[in-house]
């Protein structure tokens, strides 16, 4: 099956499409003739003019208000198996995020087709294939679909990078059918964001992530002071102190956290397990520090300190500012 | 309020998964098995659910024949009832497969909520819960980071990227919990002698409705594994009181600094 029609599935807030909405748009683009986005947001239809710049023609959108306080699942899954019947795509891409998981996930089960999650790449030579890595990232495994279509793919984020196509504002197509009445039994009654200030995780040019060897939350305090000298640096977390409520999900690297791809990657206590360097291995340069010379995030370290984080954190904040000055 | 938890029977997370060379299917044979330990928290939250309001945890497992354990493990818990659905048809199923199984077993059992964890720790393709939904006909309210059922409303915080949303479902519905929503109990002696007369159905698909298969089609196949390239090695070095440095010039040779 050659791809000639790709959908990205695109998720908007405050009218901006989300960054992986952008980079599977660039990544369709090489890939099909006709790429197309379809998004359900209220302000949806504000996201034409960036979908379109990247590559997408066309933009269903769903502008109903009720977008706004539903959960996406349900509702954008009826929507989509409506417009893939009319329209017909052969891949529909999705970005492995919490709201375009369900979406996707509901969708399959819905039209009855396969999904493969997890993808780091997708690729037309003989049938749509998805490339995703297993087991801490140290096999590269192949899935091709073999089934009617459509295909539909979950791909992580930060697996391509964005261009701008140049092309014009997407050409906005209503899309009218009624949201069913049994979507409305759960709501999103507020939004709290706990992330803080500063540049944001996914997109910072330097990261500095803390675990387990920190050995007391306020420890966290001498990363935050790295960040603050560095100024073009965000903060991250291995899951153990996360688990351990030492700080939000939100600054979680790894498997099951966020993907980073800095231009370098400072770990400071991190033992190195593969569920957290699948999140951080595609940094370009990676600097770790810890006390045991085997931890296995040695392994990935273009320098490592074998020491102690929190004598090498207070000297490094200050050789920083007495460099600066 | 009758809860059905998802659990699934994984290889043992700290050793390194394996693929076999010719079925590229995982490698169970000669691999320590376990109870997912992310399932263990949704065996926790239906616990805590039941003993608040009254009712009864049946766990529901699709896997092999020794799956058993798993399910005796969350029996041993405190669960009231388990459910395995064998077949060697089911072998290398894929998430479409494994949802529509599971939902013909919990739909069987009757339910007021399915409780489910956001991914399993082998696959993690995290889709199997809202698959559930879906064939289910119910909303499915994901990531959840605490729960709680107030009446006929679930109450959910529920991740973001970003924080939270609250949010409030009606059920019955699906709900999948993160890690860390609570603190999973270990099974005490007593619950561990007493899981063994607890009952414990034995499903086939067939018992089902389903075929042998599940119901699955071939939609999918693995067409090449490699070995993943490798980051060449860096230089390690013994922090002396100077490491600071290093790691200083380290950044102004990336020109981050
Ligand atoms: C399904 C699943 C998903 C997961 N997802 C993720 C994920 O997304 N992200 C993630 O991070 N993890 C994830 N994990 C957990 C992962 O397996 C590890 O348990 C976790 O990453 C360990 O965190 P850590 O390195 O902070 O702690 P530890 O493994 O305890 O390591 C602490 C390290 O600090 C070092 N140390 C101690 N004191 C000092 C000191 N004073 N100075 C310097 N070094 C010191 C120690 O030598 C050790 O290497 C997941 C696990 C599972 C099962
Ligand atoms: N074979 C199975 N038996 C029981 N529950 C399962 C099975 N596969 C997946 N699940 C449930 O669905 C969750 C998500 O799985 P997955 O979508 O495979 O990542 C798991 O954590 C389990 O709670």
């Amino acid at each position: 099956m050659a791809v000639g029609k790709i959908w990205v599935f695109a998720e908007v807030a405050g009218g901006k499409p989300t960054p992986v909405a952008l980079e599977l748009l660039t990544k369709a683009r090489s890939l099909a003739g006709t790429v197309e986005a379809v998004a359900f947001a209220p302000d949806a239809a504000d996201a034409a003019g960036d979908l379109g710049a990247h590559g997408a023609t066309t933009l269903y959108a769903g502008t109903d208000p009720l977008w706004g306080e539903l959960l996406l699942g349900g509702p954008a899954a009826d929507a989509l198996a409506t417009l893939i019947q009319e329209h017909q795509p052969d891949l529909v891409l999705f970005g492995m995020t919490y709201n375009s998981r369900d979406v996707a996930g509901r969708l399959a089960a819905k039209l009855g087709v396969p999904v493969i999650a997890n993808g780091l790449d997708v690729s037309d030579a003989d049938g749509v294939t998805v490339h995703s890595s297993v087991f801490g990232a140290t096999l590269n495994v192949a899935t091709r679909f073999e089934g009617g279509g459509p295909a539909i793919a979950i791909i992580r984020p930060k697996s391509f990078v964005a261009e701008p196509s140049g092309g014009a504002a997407a050409a906005v197509t209503q899309v009218t059918s009624p949201i069913d009445e049994k979507h409305k039994a759960s709501r999103v009654t507020d939004r709290v964001a706990d992330v803080a200030a500063g540049p944001k995780l996914e997109e910072a040019p330097i990261v500095i992530s803390g675990g387990r060897g920190l050995g007391d939350p306020k420890n966290f305090e001498l990363l935050d002071r790295l960040a603050a000298v560095l100024g073009n640096a965000a903060v991250g977390a291995s899951r153990a102190v996360v688990d351990a409520g030492w700080v939000p999900y939100a600054m979680q690297v790894g498997q099951t956290g966020k993907t980073v791809k800095p231009a370098v990657y400072l770990a400071f206590g991190i033992s190195g397990a593969m569920q957290h360097t699948v999140g951080m291995k595609g940094a370009k340069a990676i600097v770790a520090v810890n006390r045991d010379e085997n931890a296995p995030i040695f392994k990935l370290a273009d320098l490592g300190v074998v020491g102690d984080a929190l004598k090498v954190l207070p000297a490094l904040v200050e050789e920083l500012q007495r460099r600066r000055s | 309020m009758k809860v059905v938890v998802c659990v699934k029977q994984i290889p043992d997370p700290n050793t390194t998964g394996q693929l076999d060379p010719t079925t590229h299917l995982l490698k169970r044979e000669g691999v320590e098995v376990v109870l997912d330990p992310g399932d263990e928290f949704g065996v926790e939250a239906g616990l805590q659910l039941v003993e608040a309001q009254g009712g009864e945890v049946t766990v529901v497992s699709m896997g092999p024949e020794r799956g058993v354990d798993a399910v005796r493990k969350a029996l041993a818990m405190g669960a009231a009832k388990g459910v395995l659905i064998s077949d060697d048809a089911l072998r290398g199923s894929d998430a479409l497969t494994t949802a529509r199984v599971l939902a013909a077993a919990i739909r069987r059992e009757g339910f007021d909520l399915v409780i489910t964890a956001t991914e399993s720790t082998d696959g993690y393709t995290g889709v199997v819960p809202q698959m559930i939904a879906e064939l289910l006909d119910v909303p499915a309210v994901t990531f959840a980071k605490t729960l709680e059922v107030d009446g006929t409303t679930l109450k959910v915080k529920r991740q973001t990227e970003a924080g939270f949303d609250l949010v409030e479902s009606a059920l019955p519905a699906v709900v999948s919990v993160t890690a860390g929503v609570n603190e999973p109990r270990y099974p005490s002696l007593k619950g561990i002698m007493g899981a063994k007369s607890k009952p414990l159905d034995r499903l086939t698909p067939g018992d089902l409705g389903l075929d042998g298969a599940g119901g699955g089609t071939a939609g999918q196949g693995i067409t090449g594994v490699e070995p993943a390239p490798q980051r060449a090695a860096g230089s390690i070095v013994k922090d002396d009181g100077e490491g600071y440095k290093l790691i200083a010039d380290f950044l102004a040779e990336k020109k981050v600094i």
